[in-house]
């Protein structure tokens, strides 16, 4: 008998069916709740950054002292830098300087959203170059780590806080000062994935291909750690969101020209008793747009990286 | 036989909607009588771990019985409340899983776990308890009860744990037990130790016993009959000669046929041949240095010194941790070496101690095949790119490259449609012969197979194991193949080195080791491996 090559073999040949497609990562992500609702509540959003200058908005930085304190609903005047004088319906009520509340915050949606967005773009790319320097090279790991330790043990705020008072008030330091207080914790998860991932047989197949090992980490690591990598973008562009609005409500994000929800909040703050609204609006289009990006990493969470999920 | 113990009559269990078969099972019937060892086998996704599951209630929510009755000592309990499952189970029926370190809780000790058992289902006292367990765990043979009884999982070896997960199993006397592959994750020579338990306890306790594997050594070792699963159906049941030796089935006959043996094939070789390979003295230590700590050093492997041939294949069998892999890794300089040297082809350059540049033009002269075949693919990249990455890091063209990978694929039988298509798309067969072409693309000398075959069904194990022996004999190749199955080795080695502790014990042409084993611990080797000397026939 041959054992080898038992004759039958050909005919109940096991494994030459093709195995059942997989279903697709994305499919899956499309069908889940909430990746469906978060991304339905983003898309609004973005939209209504985009077409703000369309919705019945003013510029936003234009004020009329006639037109002060109005409630939500309320008909009034509104000059615009020409000077010329125009009726204006006050949907969210005036601030009292006479501003649109509705105005500052649907044009508030584009700074929130670029903050937010910028925000995580930063965090990544400073935390996946250096997570992976420190999965790479293990020299530099334990400083590196240590120093990321020590980062993560001060409040982000406070940094923040720091970090613009040092610099000036500028969308671009703004970003930076929020990015910063971000990046430990994506150093850490990316360098987490890359000392995990290198031990895969896939790797060590690369290595004994001959492969150089800047392409080891380009072609075969750094493309496998996407999926969780793409989850902590979201959460880190929530919290960007939300740390944007915290800076301008204190007073030291954003110049108060500039009209983002916290700097509306702020300064609705000291009328919050007789003109609730000052504060609601802003406060309500926040909660959302940090509900959707959240509702929107969780379901991508869940669906892209059951690991992490469970782990969480 | 006594009456049936456990009864399934018709049982058939959906799959969800959108898998590859509508039932996970679907119609199986046999009987369990008591003092009977029933084998229940199969390949992987056959569905014999889900009749387990039935059997003891512990279905997923997912697979739902469609139909079908399982009858316990006259009692259905096919749908029976989850209450009346708690009480059944450990009780009258109770099961052993394949892997005892997540089968046990890791913070509690095992003496706690065997008595949270008694708690549960009796009213003993706690010295009664007490005594019962230390009986128990005296009786599935650990030595020194009243340390094992204060252990955690953790600080006993995988046969030690395997033994209390036993001990929880029979320590209520159940009438039937269900073993789910209970040593698959074991060594062969503990395997046989837990096999001879098993049947010893069943003996003396008049059990019947449902015991599912996939190794039909261990069938022909303890089955009074024999249930063969084919893609959730029962083809064949009979009494365990005549399945093993006289199988009626197609499939049977082939999952038989596949099996190898231990037989030596009767092969040619020239002693001459140029050497490929010659490690000398091969040593690699792991240094544990704490901060001021005592240092601790692991000896992965001392003192190897090894010979391949063009065109031979040497086989390095042993147990876990005997070093085999480290051996294999330091080769293909994945790993290190701590000293000793590992010379290549006819230039005999010394890579051990080599600098990872001057390596790197040498690189090409070893490829690895790996044991696991769903890790070993980069689930992003195509097949062709996966191909030809090696060539083309050496400045072959991509053209060229392509070409060559066409080539190889059609000699490993896979289809040239394979090249654009992704890792996931193949079943584990596939894959390893992917694997396999994209080792033969860089044209190497040496190719070693790192338990290439071991994650493998038994049927693609002989394919697979066909396809390493055509290509050796087709390009001339030398070969390392590293296994822990002695029947693997038996078929494709020409010569066998057998490692314990990291160090070769012994070390010979492979009908020389098989036929007369000099070292105890080869022969120790050799009278574990379940099936020894068993006439697996297809007549």
């Amino acid at each position: 008998m041959s054992a080898l090559v038992p004759t039958d073999l050909a005919a109940l040949t096991v494994e030459s069916a093709p195995v059942a497609m997989q279903q697709g990562a994305w499919e899956r992500v499309r069908r889940n709740l909430s990746v469906r609702i978060g991304g339905f509540m983003l898309a609004l959003l973005v939209m209504i950054a985009l077409v703000a200058p369309w919705l019945g908005t003013v510029d936003p930085t234009l004020f009329d002292p006639a037109s002060r304190d109005l409630l939500p609903g309320r008909t009034g005047e509104i000059t615009t830098l020409e000077g010329e004088t125009r009726e204006h319906r006050f949907l969210m009520g005036s601030d009292s300087f006479g501003r649109d509340i509705y105005s500052r915050v649907l044009y508030g949606t584009q700074v929130s959203l670029i903050v937010g967005v910028c925000t995580a773009i930063v965090a990544m790319a400073a935390g996946i170059a250096l997570g992976l320097f420190a999965g790479t090279f293990r020299a530099a790991d334990g400083v590196l780590m240590r120093v990321m330790d020590g980062v993560m043990a001060i409040p982000a705020i406070l940094i923040a806080i720091a970090l613009v008072a040092m610099w000036r008030g500028s969308l671009l330091t703004v970003v930076v000062a929020i990015a910063i207080p971000e990046i430990p914790r994506v150093t850490r998860l990316v360098r987490s994935l890359v000392l995990s991932i290198r031990e895969e047989p896939y790797v060590e197949a690369a290595v004994s291909l001959g492969t150089p090992r800047w392409r080891i980490m380009l072609r075969h690591i750094l493309p496998n750690t996407v999926a969780p990598l793409v989850v902590q973008a979201t959460f880190i562009c929530a919290a960007g969101i939300l740390t944007e609005s915290i800076l301008s409500f204190l007073g030291v994000g954003l110049p108060p020209d500039i009209p983002t929800w916290g700097n509306v909040m702020a300064e609705g703050r000291a009328q919050f008793n007789e003109y609730p609204h000052n504060i609601f609006f802003p406060g309500l289009f926040l909660a959302l747009t940090v509900l959707a990006v959240n509702m929107l990493g969780d379901g991508l969470r869940d669906t892209l990286d059951p690991k992490l999920a469970k782990r969480i | 036989m006594s009456a049936p113990i456990l009864e399934l009559h018709d049982l058939t269990i959906a799959l969800p909607p959108g898998g590859e078969r509508p039932h996970a099972v679907r119609n199986v019937s046999f009987a369990v009588a008591g003092g009977e060892v029933v084998c229940l086998v199969g390949e992987s996704g056959s569905g014999k771990s889900v009749i387990a599951q039935a059997v003891m209630g512990l279905l997923p929510k997912a697979l739902p019985v469609e139909g079908g009755r399982i009858v316990l000592q006259g009692e259905d309990i096919t749908h029976a409340s989850a209450a009346r499952l708690r009480e059944l189970r450990a009780t009258r029926m109770s099961m052993v899983f394949q892997e005892p370190m997540t089968a046990l809780n890791p913070v509690m000790t095992c003496g706690d776990q065997i008595d949270e058992v008694l708690r549960r289902h009796t009213a003993l006292s706690s010295a009664e308890r007490r005594a019962k367990v230390h009986g128990i765990v005296r009786e599935v043979l650990l030595p020194d009860p009243e340390r094992i009884v204060e252990s955690y999982p953790h600080q006993l070896s995988g046969g030690q744990r395997q033994r209390i997960v036993i001990a929880m199993a029979l320590v209520l006397d159940p009438v039937l037990l269900i073993a789910d592959e209970p040593t698959t994750a074991l060594d062969v020579t503990t395997q046989a130790q837990i096999l001879k338990l098993v049947l010893e306890l069943q003996q003396r306790r008049g059990a019947g016993v449902l015991f599912i594997t996939h190794d039909f050594g261990v069938v022909a070792e303890v089955a009074h009959r024999v249930a063969v699963l084919r893609t959730g159906e029962l083809v064949e049941l009979g009494a365990k000669h005549a399945v093993l030796q006289r199988p009626q089935h197609g499939y049977t006959r082939m999952l038989i046929a596949s099996v190898p043996t231990l037989q030596l094939k009767e092969r040619a070789s020239d002693p001459n041949a140029p050497l490929v390979l010659q490690v000398k003295s091969l040593d690699k230590t792991y240094r544990d240095r704490r901060f001021l700590g005592k240092r601790r050093s692991v000896h992965a492997a001392q003192d190897v010194n090894l010979e391949i041939r063009r065109g031979q294949t040497l086989g390095i069998v042993g147990e876990s941790g005997s070093g085999k892999s480290t051996v294999a890794r330091c080769i293909v300089r994945l790993i290190d070496p701590s000293g000793g040297s590992v010379l290549l082809g006819a230039g005999r350059d010394d890579i051990a101690l080599m600098s990872h540049r001057a390596l790197r033009p040498l690189r090409r002269r070893v490829q690895i095949v790996f044991q696991d075949p769903y890790r070993s693919l980069n689930p992003r990249r195509t097949v062709a790119q996966a191909l030809i990455e090696g060539p083309v890091n050496y400045g072959l063209s991509t053209e060229e490259a392509m070409q060559r990978a066409r080539r190889l694929l059609e000699l490993v039988r896979m289809d040239a449609g394979a090249m654009e298509r992704y890792p996931h798309q193949f079943s584990g067969g596939q894959r390893q012969r992917i694997c396999i072409a994209r080792a033969l693309m860089m044209e190497p000398e040496l190719l070693i197979a790192d338990e290439a075959v071991s994650a493998l069904d038994v049927s693609v194990q002989a394919q697979v194991l066909a396809l390493f022996e055509e290509i050796r004999a087709r390009l001339d190749l030398a070969m390392l193949f590293i296994t822990h199955d002695l029947r693997v080795a038996s078929q494709v080695c020409d010569q066998l080195a057998v490692m314990s502790g990291g160090r070769i014990v012994e070390y010979g042409p492979a009908h020389q080791v098989f036929g007369a084993p000099q070292h105890a611990y080869t022969r120790a080797l050799f009278a574990a491996a379940p099936g020894r000397g068993y006439a697996f026939g297809t007549a």
